[in-house]
Protein backbone atom coordinates (compact mmCIF):
# COMPACT_ATOMS: atom_id res chain seq x y z
CA UNK A 1 0.00 0.00 0.00
CA UNK A 2 1.30 3.69 -0.96
CA UNK A 3 1.41 6.15 1.93
CA UNK A 4 -1.05 8.28 -0.38
CA UNK A 5 -4.06 5.85 -0.59
CA UNK A 6 -3.25 4.93 2.99
CA UNK A 7 -3.59 8.35 3.93
CA UNK A 8 -6.99 8.78 1.50
CA UNK A 9 -8.21 5.48 3.46
CA UNK A 10 -7.37 7.12 6.97
CA UNK A 11 -9.13 10.18 6.02
CA UNK A 12 -11.91 8.19 5.13
CA UNK A 13 -12.29 6.08 7.61
CA UNK A 14 -12.62 9.18 10.22
CA UNK A 15 -14.73 11.15 7.97
CA UNK A 16 -17.27 7.52 7.88
CA UNK A 17 -16.96 7.92 11.79
CA UNK A 18 -17.52 11.38 12.39
CA UNK A 19 -20.48 11.11 9.61
CA UNK A 20 -21.97 7.93 12.16
CA UNK A 21 -21.63 9.93 15.16
CA UNK A 22 -23.38 13.29 13.84
CA UNK A 23 -26.31 11.03 12.57
CA UNK A 24 -26.58 9.78 16.28
CA UNK A 25 -26.48 13.52 17.52
CA UNK A 26 -28.67 14.64 14.74
CA UNK A 27 -31.27 11.77 15.21
CA UNK A 28 -31.73 12.93 19.02
CA UNK A 29 -31.59 16.89 18.10
CA UNK A 30 -34.19 16.47 15.79
CA UNK A 31 -36.70 14.56 17.46
CA UNK A 32 -36.08 17.42 19.99
CA UNK A 33 -36.56 20.42 17.35
CA UNK A 34 -39.49 18.49 16.02
CA UNK A 35 -41.25 17.81 19.16
CA UNK A 36 -40.54 21.50 20.79
CA UNK A 37 -42.33 22.92 17.06
CA UNK A 38 -45.07 20.56 17.74
CA UNK A 39 -45.72 21.61 21.12
CA UNK A 40 -44.86 25.33 20.80
CA UNK A 41 -47.44 25.23 17.63
CA UNK A 42 -50.45 24.64 19.87
CA UNK A 43 -51.21 27.79 20.89
CA UNK A 44 -50.38 29.19 17.24
CA UNK A 45 -46.98 30.12 15.57
CA UNK A 46 -45.61 33.45 16.19
CA UNK A 47 -42.32 35.47 16.13
CA UNK A 48 -43.06 36.95 19.27
CA UNK A 49 -43.63 33.55 20.28
CA UNK A 50 -40.13 31.99 18.92
CA UNK A 51 -38.38 34.64 20.51
CA UNK A 52 -39.53 34.53 23.97
CA UNK A 53 -38.79 31.21 24.15
CA UNK A 54 -35.61 31.03 22.63
CA UNK A 55 -34.37 33.93 22.32
CA UNK A 56 -31.75 34.92 24.95
CA UNK A 57 -31.29 31.53 26.33
CA UNK A 58 -27.94 30.01 26.73
CA UNK A 59 -29.82 26.20 26.96
CA UNK A 60 -31.19 26.88 23.49
CA UNK A 61 -28.24 28.32 21.45
CA UNK A 62 -26.52 25.40 23.28
CA UNK A 63 -28.35 23.24 22.09
CA UNK A 64 -28.84 24.48 18.24
CA UNK A 65 -24.97 25.22 18.50
CA UNK A 66 -24.47 21.59 18.68
CA UNK A 67 -27.64 20.81 16.10
CA UNK A 68 -25.44 22.93 13.54
CA UNK A 69 -22.12 21.87 13.77
CA UNK A 70 -23.53 18.12 13.67
CA UNK A 71 -25.61 19.24 10.37
CA UNK A 72 -22.36 21.40 8.86
CA UNK A 73 -20.73 18.23 9.41
CA UNK A 74 -22.97 15.39 8.60
CA UNK A 75 -24.14 16.75 5.20
CA UNK A 76 -21.08 17.71 3.40
CA UNK A 77 -19.48 14.17 4.34
CA UNK A 78 -22.74 12.45 2.60
CA UNK A 79 -22.85 14.96 0.24
CA UNK A 80 -19.14 13.95 -0.94
CA UNK A 81 -20.02 10.35 -0.99
CA UNK A 82 -22.54 11.23 -3.55
CA UNK A 83 -20.95 13.27 -5.70
CA UNK A 84 -17.44 11.03 -6.00
CA UNK A 85 -19.76 8.24 -6.83
CA UNK A 86 -21.70 9.99 -9.26
CA UNK A 87 -19.86 12.51 -10.68
CA UNK A 88 -16.18 12.78 -12.53
CA UNK A 89 -14.98 15.39 -10.16
CA UNK A 90 -11.86 14.93 -8.80
CA UNK A 91 -11.23 13.68 -5.37
CA UNK A 92 -9.87 17.34 -4.76
CA UNK A 93 -12.42 19.23 -6.23
CA UNK A 94 -14.94 17.44 -4.63
CA UNK A 95 -13.56 17.83 -1.07
CA UNK A 96 -12.88 21.44 -1.60
CA UNK A 97 -16.47 22.03 -2.83
CA UNK A 98 -17.19 20.26 0.08
CA UNK A 99 -15.15 22.30 2.64
CA UNK A 100 -16.84 25.22 1.13
CA UNK A 101 -20.44 23.26 1.59
CA UNK A 102 -19.83 22.97 5.50
CA UNK A 103 -18.39 26.62 6.33
CA UNK A 104 -21.40 28.19 3.98
CA UNK A 105 -23.79 25.60 6.18
CA UNK A 106 -22.44 25.94 9.83
CA UNK A 107 -21.72 30.07 8.66
CA UNK A 108 -25.71 30.20 8.53
CA UNK A 109 -26.81 27.90 11.17
CA UNK A 110 -23.99 29.71 13.95
CA UNK A 111 -25.68 33.19 12.45
CA UNK A 112 -29.21 32.14 13.15
CA UNK A 113 -28.48 30.94 16.60
CA UNK A 114 -26.35 33.45 17.95
CA UNK A 115 -28.60 36.14 16.30
CA UNK A 116 -31.83 34.72 18.97
CA UNK A 117 -29.44 34.60 21.76
CA UNK A 118 -28.51 38.45 21.58
CA UNK A 119 -32.17 39.22 20.80
CA UNK A 120 -32.77 38.35 24.22
CA UNK A 121 -36.13 37.12 25.60
CA UNK A 122 -38.38 39.20 23.67
CA UNK B 1 -38.02 -23.27 -26.00
CA UNK B 2 -36.47 -19.78 -27.42
CA UNK B 3 -33.14 -18.66 -25.88
CA UNK B 4 -30.98 -15.61 -26.57
CA UNK B 5 -27.91 -16.04 -25.61
CA UNK B 6 -24.94 -13.04 -25.97
CA UNK B 7 -22.13 -13.50 -28.42
CA UNK B 8 -19.30 -11.26 -28.95
CA UNK B 9 -17.05 -9.44 -26.14
CA UNK B 10 -17.75 -5.89 -24.85
CA UNK B 11 -19.69 -5.21 -27.84
CA UNK B 12 -21.88 -8.02 -29.05
CA UNK B 13 -25.66 -8.86 -29.69
CA UNK B 14 -28.31 -11.70 -28.52
CA UNK B 15 -28.42 -14.73 -30.96
CA UNK B 16 -31.84 -16.90 -30.51
CA UNK B 17 -32.05 -20.33 -30.59
CA UNK B 18 -34.51 -22.82 -29.90
CA UNK B 19 -33.80 -25.79 -27.13
CA UNK B 20 -36.04 -28.23 -26.52
CA UNK B 21 -37.54 -27.89 -22.79
CA UNK B 22 -37.00 -30.89 -20.57
CA UNK B 23 -38.86 -31.51 -17.43
CA UNK B 24 -35.99 -31.35 -15.31
CA UNK B 25 -33.81 -28.86 -16.87
CA UNK B 26 -31.51 -26.50 -15.86
CA UNK B 27 -29.68 -23.34 -17.24
CA UNK B 28 -26.62 -24.97 -17.50
CA UNK B 29 -28.50 -27.76 -19.22
CA UNK B 30 -29.67 -25.10 -21.58
CA UNK B 31 -26.50 -23.33 -22.74
CA UNK B 32 -24.50 -27.12 -22.67
CA UNK B 33 -26.81 -28.25 -25.59
CA UNK B 34 -26.09 -24.88 -27.60
CA UNK B 35 -22.63 -25.38 -27.21
CA UNK B 36 -23.11 -29.37 -28.55
CA UNK B 37 -25.64 -29.19 -30.92
CA UNK B 38 -25.85 -26.05 -32.36
CA UNK B 39 -22.89 -24.35 -31.90
CA UNK B 40 -19.36 -25.21 -30.59
CA UNK B 41 -18.08 -21.81 -30.98
CA UNK B 42 -19.78 -20.55 -27.87
CA UNK B 43 -17.97 -20.17 -24.86
CA UNK B 44 -19.16 -20.64 -21.47
CA UNK B 45 -17.48 -21.69 -18.39
CA UNK B 46 -18.41 -24.63 -15.97
CA UNK B 47 -16.78 -27.87 -14.01
CA UNK B 48 -18.79 -29.23 -11.14
CA UNK B 49 -22.40 -29.01 -12.04
CA UNK B 50 -23.55 -29.59 -8.42
CA UNK B 51 -23.22 -26.39 -7.25
CA UNK B 52 -19.35 -26.17 -5.67
CA UNK B 53 -16.92 -25.17 -7.57
CA UNK B 54 -18.55 -21.44 -8.16
CA UNK B 55 -17.96 -21.26 -12.10
CA UNK B 56 -20.78 -21.03 -13.88
CA UNK B 57 -22.42 -18.30 -13.28
CA UNK B 58 -24.33 -15.97 -15.41
CA UNK B 59 -26.73 -13.27 -15.98
CA UNK B 60 -30.15 -15.06 -16.31
CA UNK B 61 -33.03 -13.23 -17.40
CA UNK B 62 -31.11 -10.28 -16.27
CA UNK B 63 -30.14 -11.95 -12.58
CA UNK B 64 -27.04 -13.34 -11.99
CA UNK B 65 -27.27 -16.77 -10.95
CA UNK B 66 -25.36 -19.93 -10.52
CA UNK B 67 -26.38 -21.90 -13.66
CA UNK B 68 -26.27 -25.30 -12.77
CA UNK B 69 -28.44 -25.64 -9.96
CA UNK B 70 -30.87 -22.84 -11.47
CA UNK B 71 -33.76 -24.79 -12.66
CA UNK B 72 -35.42 -23.46 -15.77
CA UNK B 73 -39.29 -23.88 -14.52
CA UNK B 74 -37.73 -21.51 -11.98
CA UNK B 75 -36.79 -18.88 -14.18
CA UNK B 76 -37.84 -18.94 -17.90
CA UNK B 77 -40.30 -15.74 -17.74
CA UNK B 78 -43.05 -16.64 -20.65
CA UNK B 79 -41.12 -20.00 -21.63
CA UNK B 80 -38.00 -17.92 -22.83
CA UNK B 81 -34.52 -17.64 -21.15
CA UNK B 82 -31.98 -14.59 -22.02
CA UNK B 83 -28.75 -15.78 -21.01
CA UNK B 84 -25.83 -12.79 -20.47
CA UNK B 85 -22.37 -13.03 -18.74
CA UNK B 86 -21.88 -12.18 -14.99
CA UNK B 87 -22.15 -7.66 -14.85
CA UNK B 88 -19.59 -6.16 -13.67
CA UNK B 89 -16.46 -8.16 -14.94
CA UNK B 90 -15.14 -7.51 -18.65
CA UNK B 91 -16.55 -10.14 -20.83
CA UNK B 92 -13.88 -12.12 -23.01
CA UNK B 93 -16.08 -14.21 -25.43
CA UNK B 94 -20.11 -15.14 -24.99
CA UNK B 95 -20.47 -16.11 -21.42
CA UNK B 96 -16.89 -15.91 -19.85
CA UNK B 97 -16.08 -13.14 -18.00
CA UNK B 98 -12.70 -12.50 -17.23
CA UNK B 99 -12.51 -13.26 -13.19
CA UNK B 100 -8.80 -11.96 -12.58
CA UNK B 101 -10.37 -7.96 -10.77
CA UNK B 102 -12.63 -10.13 -8.91
CA UNK B 103 -9.91 -12.86 -7.61
CA UNK B 104 -7.32 -9.75 -7.06
CA UNK B 105 -9.41 -7.53 -4.47
CA UNK B 106 -9.94 -10.63 -2.78
CA UNK B 107 -6.01 -10.39 -2.47
CA UNK B 108 -6.12 -6.75 -1.83
CA UNK B 109 -8.46 -7.31 0.68
CA UNK B 110 -6.08 -9.66 2.71
CA UNK B 111 -7.59 -12.72 1.77
CA UNK B 112 -4.96 -15.02 2.47
CA UNK B 113 -4.71 -16.65 5.85
CA UNK B 114 -1.26 -16.17 8.13
CA UNK B 115 -0.63 -18.05 10.94
CA UNK B 116 1.68 -18.21 13.14
CA UNK B 117 1.84 -22.48 14.27
CA UNK B 118 3.75 -24.71 12.45
CA UNK B 119 2.94 -28.85 11.36
CA UNK B 120 4.75 -29.15 14.92
CA UNK B 121 2.39 -27.31 17.04
CA UNK B 122 -1.08 -28.61 18.23
CA UNK B 123 -4.11 -27.51 16.87
CA UNK B 124 -6.26 -24.57 18.10
CA UNK B 125 -8.87 -25.23 20.08
CA UNK B 126 -11.50 -23.44 19.33
CA UNK B 127 -15.37 -24.30 20.93
CA UNK B 128 -17.90 -23.79 18.59
CA UNK B 129 -20.11 -21.67 20.40
CA UNK B 130 -17.49 -18.95 20.10
CA UNK B 131 -18.88 -16.18 19.14
CA UNK B 132 -16.09 -15.29 17.30
CA UNK B 133 -15.89 -18.61 15.43
CA UNK B 134 -19.74 -18.51 14.53
CA UNK B 135 -19.04 -15.96 12.67
CA UNK B 136 -16.45 -16.94 10.23
CA UNK B 137 -19.12 -19.85 9.75
CA UNK B 138 -21.67 -17.55 9.16
CA UNK B 139 -19.68 -16.78 5.54
CA UNK B 140 -17.32 -19.46 5.17
CA UNK B 141 -19.20 -21.40 2.08
CA UNK B 142 -18.86 -19.10 -0.31
CA UNK B 143 -17.80 -20.62 -3.55
CA UNK B 144 -16.44 -17.63 -5.35
CA UNK B 145 -18.76 -17.49 -8.11
CA UNK B 146 -18.87 -13.83 -8.13
CA UNK B 147 -23.22 -13.49 -8.10
CA UNK B 148 -22.54 -10.73 -5.45
CA UNK B 149 -20.04 -9.14 -6.87
CA UNK B 150 -22.25 -8.83 -10.51
CA UNK B 151 -25.42 -7.68 -8.64
CA UNK B 152 -23.45 -5.12 -6.48
CA UNK B 153 -24.76 -1.43 -7.46
CA UNK B 154 -21.57 -0.09 -5.46
CA UNK B 155 -19.15 -2.38 -7.69
CA UNK B 156 -20.89 -0.77 -10.93
CA UNK B 157 -20.76 2.70 -9.67
CA UNK B 158 -16.84 2.83 -8.31
CA UNK B 159 -15.05 -0.22 -9.85
CA UNK B 160 -11.89 0.21 -7.19
CA UNK B 161 -14.34 -0.86 -4.61
CA UNK B 162 -13.55 -4.25 -2.99
CA UNK B 163 -16.88 -6.33 -3.41
CA UNK B 164 -18.77 -8.11 -1.20
CA UNK B 165 -17.20 -11.54 -1.55
CA UNK B 166 -13.75 -10.11 -0.65
CA UNK B 167 -15.08 -8.39 2.08
CA UNK B 168 -17.02 -11.18 3.00
CA UNK B 169 -13.94 -13.34 2.88
CA UNK B 170 -12.14 -10.52 5.20
CA UNK B 171 -14.46 -10.43 7.51
CA UNK B 172 -14.29 -14.56 7.88
CA UNK B 173 -10.22 -14.03 8.68
CA UNK B 174 -11.05 -11.07 11.10
CA UNK B 175 -12.75 -14.03 13.37
CA UNK B 176 -10.51 -16.40 12.69
CA UNK B 177 -8.62 -17.04 16.44
CA UNK B 178 -5.67 -18.38 14.30
CA UNK B 179 -4.95 -15.64 11.88
CA UNK B 180 -2.33 -13.11 12.53
CA UNK B 181 -3.00 -10.31 10.44
CA UNK B 182 -5.81 -8.45 12.46
CA UNK B 183 -4.67 -4.79 12.19
CA UNK B 184 -3.09 -5.08 9.02
CA UNK B 185 -5.96 -6.31 7.07
CA UNK B 186 -8.22 -3.43 8.85
CA UNK B 187 -6.62 -1.18 7.09
CA UNK B 188 -6.87 -2.84 3.59
CA UNK B 189 -10.14 -2.92 3.86
CA UNK B 190 -11.14 0.48 5.74
CA UNK B 191 -11.49 3.07 3.25
CA UNK B 192 -13.95 4.31 0.62
CA UNK B 193 -13.03 1.33 -1.25
CA UNK B 194 -13.13 -0.87 1.33
CA UNK B 195 -16.24 -1.43 3.56
CA UNK B 196 -16.93 1.84 4.12
CA UNK B 197 -17.72 1.93 0.80
CA UNK B 198 -20.87 -0.21 1.14
CA UNK B 199 -24.67 1.34 1.13
CA UNK B 200 -25.97 -1.93 2.53
CA UNK B 201 -28.57 -2.54 -0.18
CA UNK B 202 -28.16 -5.74 0.51
CA UNK B 203 -28.44 -6.84 -3.34
CA UNK B 204 -25.69 -9.12 -2.45
CA UNK B 205 -27.32 -11.07 0.03
CA UNK B 206 -30.48 -10.98 -2.01
CA UNK B 207 -28.61 -12.71 -4.88
CA UNK B 208 -26.13 -15.37 -3.09
CA UNK B 209 -26.94 -18.85 -4.40
CA UNK B 210 -25.38 -19.81 -1.07
CA UNK B 211 -27.74 -17.46 1.31
CA UNK B 212 -25.25 -15.91 2.39
CA UNK B 213 -25.03 -12.32 3.96
CA UNK B 214 -22.09 -10.18 3.04
CA UNK B 215 -24.07 -7.39 3.78
CA UNK B 216 -23.77 -8.61 7.39
CA UNK B 217 -20.10 -9.38 7.19
CA UNK B 218 -19.65 -5.98 5.70
CA UNK B 219 -21.22 -4.37 9.12
CA UNK B 220 -19.20 -6.53 11.34
CA UNK B 221 -15.89 -4.90 9.24
CA UNK B 222 -17.60 -1.21 9.77
CA UNK B 223 -18.10 -2.33 13.10
CA UNK B 224 -14.28 -3.41 13.63
CA UNK B 225 -13.22 -0.27 11.89
CA UNK B 226 -14.63 2.08 13.80
CA UNK B 227 -13.68 0.55 17.17
CA UNK B 228 -10.11 0.49 15.49
CA UNK B 229 -10.33 3.89 14.10
CA UNK B 230 -11.41 5.21 17.84
CA UNK B 231 -9.03 3.34 19.84
CA UNK B 232 -5.99 4.87 17.14
CA UNK B 233 -5.34 1.76 15.60
CA UNK B 234 -6.40 2.73 11.94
Amino acid sequence: MNADLAYADKMDSRLWLIQRITAVVLAVAVVVHLATIIVAVQGGLSAAEIVSRVGGSLGWAMFYGVFVVAAGLHAPIGLRTILREMTPLSPGATNGLMIAFGTVLMGFGFRAVLAFYEMGGG
Amino acid sequence: MKVSIWRGGKVGRFVAYEVPRLENQTVLDVVTYVQRKLDPSLSYRFSCRVGMCGSCAMTVNGKPRWTCRTHVSKVAVGGTLEIAPLGNLAVIKDLSVDMRVFFDKWAKAGGAFKGDKTRDDDFALIKPADKQRQNANAGIECIGCGVCYAGCDVVRWKPDYLGPAALNRAWTLVNDARDTQGPVRLQLIAGENGCLGCHSQQSCQEHCPKHLSPTASIAGLKRAVSVAALKGRL
